[in-house]
């Protein structure tokens, strides 16, 4: 069996999405693409169904917050392998911070749903038909979403660091 | 006095472990510590003193610790009651896996805010009259971990006795810790738990 390269790969799939995929980079070697955040479901079970590419495993969602890209302010990544072609994919959906809304992937992948709530947990943002979108790590009370880079990174309740030992 | 014989092996901590590490096993110290009675009139055949003060010396030197040890210095706490630095010698030989039947709450290392209820309730579990040790730097200031997810120090959510600094601290800081408890268990009026005071300490970590 020929090996599957990263050109088939990509050749592969704007046949099928074509004008979703929006841009496409290969850092280190791993091909990395920005899609339109509504495709995400199809071109995750596309990949997962597809007979020669087979990409069934999950790796990895997370997010990003970029605050200087104006209307793209959140990013959703998706890391998807296929075991039996040793092939990666990293797939990225950007969204505006003031609608950070993108379906969920738990109807492909039931791995999903963990990931997704930690996605919400830390840069709330929102997977449109989850079965159960709340916190998983941090306290259920918490009233901000921690990874975004509008808070301050030390803890407001600290008591015990005076200002001038840290040069303020 | 011959009345009061708590077994108190070696109460000089630093000097004897050094001792123990550089002598061989068959010259260490053998001589048994008798705790000292408190001050009373003595004559022959009685002993009069203070109620208070033998419950005192009773109490300090019989606590039962209760570990909540999360991290690094949970390790480092059981090195304290293993036989090199040996614990029990000074009346704390069990640990009481159990809030119920503990006196001593030693929380040992980083709490989560997540954790933070959790430790509460354990120690809402425990019955009067108890202590809390704060053992180091992230128990007793949340330490290194300025940050969203960690607990800035136990005593915004129970109150604590005693503080051991030290990243983490070492097995003769714990047991220099544990030796203030003891002081402050000695020396407690029997009605220190049922003053305003007290009760307005609890009331302010919202207890009862």
């Amino acid at each position: 069996m020929s090996a599957i390269t990263n050109e088939f790969l990509l050749e592969k799939l704007k046949g099928e999405f074509g004008d979703q995929i929006l841009a496409e980079e290969l850092p280190y070697g791993m091909l990395s693409i920005i899609i339109e955040p509504s495709a995400i479901v199809n071109m995750l079970k596309w990949l997962y169904e597809d007979k020669i590419l087979k990409f069934r495993f999950l790796t990895d969602i997370c997010g990003n917050h970029y605050p200087d890209l104006k209307d793209k302010e959140l990013v959703v990544i998706y890391h998807v392998q296929s075991m039996e072609n040793n092939l990666r994919l990293r797939i990225k959906a950007f969204l505006p911070v003031s609608n950070p809304e993108i379906p969920s992937a738990t109807s492909v992948y039931a791995s999903a749903n963990w990931m997704e709530r930690e996605t919400y947990d830390y840069y709330g943002i929102l997977f449109k038909g989850h079965p159960n979108l709340k916190r998983i790590l941090n306290v259920d009370e918490m009233d901000y979403f921690p990874m975004r880079r509008e808070y301050p990174l030390e803890d407001a309740t600290r008591t015990d660091k005076e200002d001038q030992y840290f040069g303020r | 006095m011959r009345g009061f014989r708590f077994l108190q092996k070696e109460t000089n901590a630093s000097e004897n472990l050094f001792f123990r590490m550089n002598q061989p096993s068959n010259t260490m110290s053998t001589e048994v510590k008798i705790a000292e009675a408190p001050p009373g009139y003595e004559g022959q055949g009685f002993f009069a003193t203070k109620l208070e003060q033998v419950i005192g010396l009773a109490r300090a030197n019989s606590i039962w610790p209760l570990p909540f040890a999360t991290s690094c210095c949970g390790i480092e706490f059981m090195a304290t009651m293993a036989s090199n630095y040996d614990l029990a010698r000074f009346g704390s030989e069990r640990m009481s896996f159990s809030p119920r039947q503990a006196d001593l709450l030693i929380v040992a290392g980083t709490i989560a805010k997540k954790m933070g209820p959790i430790l509460k309730q354990v120690y809402l579990q425990m019955a009067e009259p108890r202590w809390v040790l704060s053992m180091g730097a992230c128990a007793s200031s949340g330490g290194i971990f300025d940050t969203y997810s960690v607990l800035q120090g136990i005593d915004k959510v129970i109150p604590v006795d005693v503080y051991i600094p030290g990243c983490p601290p070492r097995p003769e800081q714990v047991i220099d810790g544990i030796l203030k408890i003891q002081e402050l268990v000695k020396h407690e009026s029997l009605r220190r738990r049922n003053s305003p005071q007290y009760k307005a300490l609890l009331t302010s970590y919202g207890i009862e």
